[in-house]
């Protein structure tokens, strides 16, 4: 007979209920809308009249002219950057060695993981574009050009600037889960021993740690190889125009006004879909073929160089892809507060605080609205992160794979191949487009990065903690609110930081289970990323870039400030 | 009289795999300090998680655990009434140290002055007086355990598990604290389980030593 048995059976019926809620709220959605987008891929929409299966929208996609290189253009984008973030993330990593470098990296870094795609894309273009930041610093002293040069160099046909995008706001994310993955690996002494057997810095730590090291990141790369794949705002405001990447064009597909664009349009986000499971597959593939190549060498027992060389090539190439990143955010504060800049000036010539001044400017409502939709699918999600993390605690359980995965579904297919279909379903069901569907549909992407966020530091508490409170007689409810959560406040508030980081970034959700109705600032800052006011736009760019980073500051010094008196949670604080 | 009683347990892990040591039969009179000895690894903490109703997912116990004649094996830890001190004093980091004993305070005793008198009445046997708003943090090692005990005892168990709660304290202060902890059981007539390493311990103890042994094939 188990012991505790009455505390396992509490512990059962949360989880039964948080898996629940889960299934019903999270999976069933997701599957539902992915089945509905297949279906109208496969031809089948009443609604307009059309009833399947049949192949009729694949041959009309495969029809549409540009269609074979906007597929290019997405699978080359999309591995292109992924690959090149996580290889600058890895020399990186192997290279800071130093405490004070990684810590003041760490802080270099934070704005750009706080910025969403679009406010960082944004702020890229105003600095890439022909008449942007770099060519009038350089101009016309070292250009000669008085007039902004016909240069495509955002846009660019072969989704350079896009490339560049993706991997500088990658770069970042695989940095900061790399560095905490690399706290579960004791680096220091295998270096020792490596480089005691004569193998050189660097050869000791692709031998050695970067395997490890993988293993651990392998879910945030596919994360990352899905997302960059099927990515639509940074592809609109960076990416290729004509044709555009295939997340882009399935986009202005199903958001065309006339319908027969509708059938192709669904048959190109399951083509993303199909592509992302590919692309995981292919990387699948490329770490064996990558262990068989590397055991053959290590087998050789050949001794190299330190790799001093490729590590400085690496880092510097990193240094720059994030002061880029800082120059790209900093150009969209500088444009909300410009009144005139001419080319080919370094600078504005006159300033003015109009954006920000204005009364009802248009802005209000949109931060109001990413404020509400933020604020509520943070909670909802830290709601439902506690409750899966007390079930997992009172019924004494480790988290199996499959519940793993299941946190891990919305990240890993594209969003637009099941939110379409989702919002179809939707509408069928009687839901109106509006705010509490966006909400949830925010969830759909909040919750699993607040439960993984939230998860290591919730294992890592002293179960004597709990144990003791139990002994003094209170029970698991008061033990929650009494003893874990205020110990686990500074973990919490993290997660809630990055949750409401992952929201106010979302465009694709909140326009297509909006329906184009809900505007926030996202939404906002991609339609106007195209217009002819950078003032605006950067207004609106720079607010959804400083949102999010309020946030993380707040996470970060709330806790040492109520805990002020508490040794204990401060320097330890977990 | 308070008294606590172990018959036929054994644990052992999950999947059905060998006991960790041979059944245990023992009974703790009120005021009496027993200890568990035993190789390390033959699961004296394990079943002391099992008398303590902490024991996790896992593990396969089998026997009974009765306190007063109350059959405890199957309740929730904090229905048990029964007490636990490990090595460290395990404080909780975000309250005071008179929260601390605050939590522990047992609810029955009503009325916000008649608490804190208690409480600092506590602080006081502890040699803590005047420390109820410090960072428990900030307290040394022996400090820290008598106020965990204060805790404990606050709670008013029936019973009292100690999980080698001196190993960690300098040896000049552990006859001290374990005079302390063990003065203050007796004086309230609580059976005491103790797991040590230290054979001072138990010989101070002066109960009954129980040893673990591994089970017959």
């Amino acid at each position: 007979m188990t012991s505790g048995q009455r505390a396992t059976a509490d512990g059962r019926a949360l989880r039964l209920s948080v898996l629940a809620l889960v299934l019903a709220g999270l999976v069933l959605p997701i599957l539902a809308g992915l089945w509905e987008t297949a279906a109208v891929a496969f031809g089948h929409l009443p609604a307009i009249g059309v009833h399947g299966p049949s192949l009729a929208a694949f041959h009309e996609l495969i029809a549409l002219p540009g269609f074979a290189r906007s597929l290019m253009l997405t699978v080359w984008s999309g591995l292109a950057s992924t690959l090149l973030a996580l290889m600058l993330a890895f020399v990186t990593l192997a290279s800071l060695h130093d405490r004070a470098a990684l810590i003041w990296a760490r802080r270099m870094i934070t704005p750009i993981l706080a910025a969403p795609h679009a406010a960082l894309a944004l702020g890229l273009a105003f600095l890439l574009a022909p008449s942007g930041w770099i060519a009038r610093a350089l101009s016309p002293w070292a250009t000669g050009w008085v007039a902004p040069p016909d240069l495509a160099t955002v846009n660019d046909p072969l989704a350079l600037a896009l490339i560049l995008g993706l991997t500088m706001k990658e770069l970042p994310f695989f940095l900061l889960v790399g560095l905490v993955a690399l706290t579960q690996i004791p680096a220091a002494h295998l270096i020792a021993q490596g480089r005691s057997m004569g193998y050189g810095w660097g050869q000791v730590w692709f031998w050695l740690i970067a395997p490890q090291l993988y293993r651990l990141i392998r879910l945030p790369v596919y994360v990352v190889l899905a997302f960059a794949l099927s990515n639509v705002d940074m592809a609109l405001i960076l990416g290729p125009t004509n044709p555009p990447t295939l997340a882009a064009a399935a986009n202005r597909w199903l958001f065309s006004a006339d319908t027969r664009f509708l059938l192709p349009g669904a048959a190109a986000a399951l083509t993303l879909a199909v592509i992302a499971a590919g692309a995981i597959g292919l990387c699948i593939a490329a770490e064996r073929a990558t262990a068989l190549i590397g055991l053959f060498l290590l087998r050789r027992g050949h001794r190299g160089p330190q790799g001093g060389t490729a590590g400085a090539i690496g880092m510097l190439s990193a240094a720059l892809l994030v002061g880029l990143a800082l120059l790209a955010l900093a150009g969209l504060g500088l444009w909300s507060v410009t009144w005139r800049w001419t080319f080919p000036a370094a600078l504005p010539e006159s300033w003015s605080l109009h954006q920000w001044m204005t009364q009802n400017a248009g802005w209000h409502d949109a931060l109001a609205t990413t404020l509400l939709i933020g604020t509520a699918a943070t909670l909802i999600s830290l709601t439902l992160a506690i409750l899966w993390l007390e079930a997992e605690d009172r019924g004494h359980f480790t988290r199996a794979r499959w519940a793993e995965a299941l946190i891990y579904l919305p990240l890993l297919i594209p969003q637009i191949a099941f939110l379409y279909g989702l919002n179809v379903t939707l509408l069928r069901a009687g839901f109106m487009p509006g705010l509490g569907p966006v909400i949830w549909a925010h969830v759909l992407f909040t919750f699993p990065y607040v439960m993984i966020a939230l998860s290591d530091p919730w294992r890592a508490l002293d179960p004597r903690l709990a144990c003791t409170a139990a002994a003094l007689g209170a029970s698991p409810n008061r033990v929650l609110a009494a003893i874990k959560l205020p110990c686990m406040l500074a973990p919490i508030l993290t997660a809630a930081a990055i949750g409401f980081a992952v929201s106010v970034a979302q465009y694709v959700p909140t326009l297509f289970i909006g329906a184009g109705r809900i505007t926030t600032l996202t939404t906002e800052a991609v339609t106007l990323a195209s217009g002819a006011d950078r003032r605006i736009a950067g207004t609106y760019g720079i607010l959804q870039a400083v949102l999010p980073l309020l946030a993380y500051a707040t996470a970060l010094c709330l806790p040492p400030l109520l805990f002020r008196n508490r040794l204990g949670m401060i320097g330890g604080a977990r | 009289m308070n008294r606590l009683d172990l018959a036929e347990v054994s644990i052992a892990r999950l999947p059905p795999g060998k006991p960790l040591f041979a059944p245990v039969t023992l009974t703790i009179a009120a005021g009496e300090v027993a200890t568990l000895l035993g190789p390390s690894g033959i699961g004296k903490s394990t079943l002391l998680a099992f008398v303590g109703g902490h024991l996790g997912h896992g593990w396969q116990a089998k026997g009974r655990v009765t306190l007063n004649g109350r059959d405890v094996t199957h309740m929730r830890a904090d229905r048990r009434r029964i007490g636990i001190l490990f090595q460290d004093a395990v404080l909780f980091p975000h309250l005071s140290v008179g929260d601390n004993l605050a939590f522990g305070l047992t609810a029955t005793l009503r009325g916000r002055d008649q608490r804190r008198k208690v409480i600092e009445a506590a602080l006081e046997q502890a040699g803590l007086a005047g420390f109820h708003d410090r960072d428990p943090a900030t307290l040394s090692g022996g400090q820290k355990a008598r106020a965990a005990l204060m805790r404990a005892l606050l709670a008013d168990p029936q019973a009292l598990l100690l999980d080698e709660p001196f190993s960690k304290l300098d040896p000049e202060l552990r006859a001290d604290v374990r005079s302390f902890v063990f003065d203050h059981a007796r004086a309230r007539s609580i059976p005491v389980l103790m797991v040590t390493h230290d054979p001072d311990d138990a010989e101070a103890a002066g109960g009954p030593l129980i040893r673990l042994i591994a089970p017959k094939e």
